[in-house]
């Protein structure tokens, strides 16, 4: 038996599957795979640092759809959860999937499996509660600009439904927690960093970045959502549990307006 | 880019308050059903599944901006809000109000877009004409793809029903009360055929275009999500079963895609409804829901839930329980053998895991732990299964015992309105 090796990616999904393809390749005896800034070398095991191959990585994701559609979206999606060990959990998960005959059948009494679908409903439900939940206010470079704090790194999973739905606007998309943005410049969506000064969430000092007539449909925002309440029906439990409480800082209808 | 001026943004905010609130008693907000795409790089598009944007304090979907075109109305219909007799602001908005608003709560990703309703001012041809307006605007000089909901107007002609189908992706005329006899009694200016006239329009155009996208596939799209009623419970002293089987009629006979239940929110202090402050039946329409779908997804019929000898629901237990309360010859159901129908029919097992059982019993024999796993609410369906284990209910329990059981070992969150008399010796 081949000795057991920790896999150092650099954190990227073509990185990750780039581990996987090596790792069967060489058939290494996985004891783990760490992103590079992860650092945690195991006691007993060597390290190798794998070195990210388009090509490599687009020929295990060929490998994983062939064997299903809802696979492939299981793994992207389980890998966007950023949770600890999931490169770990992924990898078996893909031998799982390759040593089947059928892909297609999804075996939910097994933990690997159920596990993975579980992180990977976790990411697609912070997905569409981003879909949801981004409030763009409008800059005098007419920009619609919303930062975002998701609990997952979504935005690879969310630039689609905006560039087909916002296709006549520019709009800029930030991610607070991982410094990162996707801009829509009336062509095509970028990555983008930007050395934000403030983050603008929806606190009722007036940032000079926008023009007031944002404010005024802020307001009326505010207004209609209050307004659509029926009093003898409230039932606040309900409402944070589709609202949770951490999003409502980033919402303009939570606003306390004075 | 238009610029509010300060009075214009005090009026528009007055209007805005006035209409959004008396259009709240509208409980659909669905955006789903439509996949319009986005059109020639314009603006927006409305998606398959829908999404809600934010939820009101009472925990339903936001999705669309629900608003009244105005409160103005010839009719007096005692449950309504707006009726003509009740003393409450009044406000009208002009056609592009209505369309600014829409397309800038749409660029900031506040809604799906629009639901419009109107109080009948003048007659229902008159009405109908500025709703369509408003979608035409919308669609024809907004380049606006999202999804826009009209009402229809009891009582309007079937030109502009026509018309309006070609804009709207969604329609839906509100029976509100369930019978006939209750339909004369609340709303006497109204005729049961002024609802149902514009329902089978609609059908009728759905089935036409259906047909004849079969043939050239450009054919355009006729209100792609179909159409939607509701009705109010709790008002006229209606049975579940009058509902219920109104609701079966209505889905049968007009091909609706949703039929909404929405509990009576006293409004009026009118001799012939409850008066103002009684609790809303939110139990009620809850079980009414589940039945609804029951019927839709579990393949129930209605006269299974709903019949002569039972003519309500079960207020403590859930529609399923007790049908399977009633109909203990069913069961214990075997996990690893029962077909789909079969599974779907057993308490605790929804949909989303009678799909898991049938994927994962392809593997092995399931046992309760895998069950419980998947996410089967045990609580109930241990009662009614057997699995891969020896360990399965062995007692000859009655429906009594069984539903004391459930009952004791669980907790709902409507509890505390139904077992006040226990409260006493506590």
């Amino acid at each position: 038996m081949n000795p057991s090796k920790t896999l150092i990616y650099d954190g990227s999904f073509n990185g990750f599957l780039t581990a996987i393809f090596v790792s069967f390749e060489e058939k290494i005896n996985v004891a783990d795979i760490q992103r590079n800034s992860q650092g945690q070398n195991g006691l007993f095991s060597e390290t190798e640092t794998i070195f990210t191959n388009v090509e490599k990585a687009k020929r295990v994701w060929n490998g994983i759809r062939n064997k299903s559609h809802n696979a492939i979206t299981n793994v992207y999606f389980a890998f966007l959860s950023e949770a600890e060990g999931v490169e770990l959990t992924l990898y078996t998960y893909i031998q799982k999937l390759m040593a089947s005959k059928n892909g297609k059948q999804l075996d939910y009494s097994d933990g690997i499996v159920l596990r993975i679908s579980q992180l990977a409903r976790s990411v697609g439900r912070e997905k569409h509660r981003m879909e949801a939940f981004v409030r763009f206010q409008l800059t005098k470079d007419d920009i619609y600009f919303a930062n975002i704090e998701p609990d997952f790194d979504v935005l690879p999973l969310i630039s689609k439904h905006f560039r087909n739905r916002y296709a006549d606007q520019q709009w800029l998309i930030y991610d607070v927690k991982r410094k990162y943005g996707i801009f829509y410049n009336l062509e095509h969506v970028e990555l983008v960093s930007l050395n934000l000064k403030q983050v603008h969430f929806n606190k009722i000092h007036k940032s000079d970045a926008f023009l007031s007539e944002e404010y005024d449909y802020q307001t009326l925002w505010n207004d209609y959502f209050k307004s659509t309440h029926i009093k003898s029906r409230i039932n606040r439990k309900l409402h944070t549990q589709h609202v949770p409480k951490r999003y409502w800082k980033y919402l303009s209808e939570k606003k306390e307006i004075a | 880019m238009e610029y509010f001026q300060v009075m214009d943004f005090k009026r528009i905010q007055e209007k805005l308050n006035i209409l959004a609130d008396a259009a709240k008693y509208d409980v659909s907000c669905a955006s789903s059903g439509s996949d319009r795409a986005n059109k020639d790089n314009g603006l927006g598009n409305a998606s398959k599944m829908g999404l809600c944007h934010s939820y009101t304090e009472d925990g339903r979907c936001i999705s669309l901006l629900k608003i009244l075109l105005t409160n103005h109305c010839i009719f007096d219909c005692a449950y309504c809000v707006t009726r003509k007799s009740n003393d409450v602001q009044r406000a009208a908005f002009k056609i592009q109000e209505v369309v600014d608003l829409t397309i800038n709560f749409y660029r900031r990703n506040y809604i799906e877009g629009l639901f419009l309703s109107s109080g009948i001012f003048k007659n229902p041809d008159y009405t109908m004409e500025r709703l369509v307006a408003v979608a035409k605007k919308l669609r024809k000089e907004e380049n606006f793809n999202g999804y826009i909901h009209l009402k229809s107007i009891p009582g309007v002609s079937d030109e502009l029903m026509y018309e309006a189908g070609l804009y709207a992706d969604r329609l839906s005329v509100n029976i509100e009360v369930p019978t006939i006899s209750g339909l004369k009694l609340l709303a006497p200016d109204k005729k049961h055929e002024d609802f149902t006239k514009p329902m089978l329009k609609v059908k009728n155009e759905l089935n036409r275009y259906k047909n004849e996208r079969k043939v050239i596939k450009s054919t355009p799209k006729y209100a792609p999500a179909g159409q939607s009623t509701q009705m109010i419970v709790g008002a006229s002293g209606e049975t579940d079963k009058d509902i219920m089987y109104s609701a079966t009629y209505y889905y049968k006979m007009y091909q609706m895609k949703r039929v909404y239940y929405s509990g009576y929110v006293p409004v009026s202090n009118d001799s012939r409804l409850p008066s103002i402050g009684s609790q809303v039946p939110m139990l009620r329409e809850n079980r009414l829901y589940q039945t609804d779908w029951l019927l839709r997804f579990y393949g129930f019929a209605v006269n299974e839930i709903l019949n002569k000898e039972h003519p309500n629901l079960d207020v403590d237990i859930d529609p399923k329980l007790s049908w399977a309360l009633r109909n203990l010859h069913h069961f214990p159901v075997d996990i690893n053998k029962a077909d789909k129908p079969l599974l779907a029919r057993v308490p605790g097992i929804g949909m989303l895991s009678v799909d898991k059982i049938i994927k994962a019993r392809q593997f092995r024999k399931l046992g309760w732990e895998h069950l419980k796993k998947i996410g089967v609410a045990l609580n109930r369906a241990k009662y009614f299964i057997v699995c891969d284990s020896r360990n399965w209910e062995r007692r000859d329990l009655d429906a009594d015992r069984i539903k004391g059981l459930i009952l004791q070992n669980s907790q709902g969150k409507f509890r505390k309105q139904y077992s006040q008399q226990l409260q006493l010796f506590n």
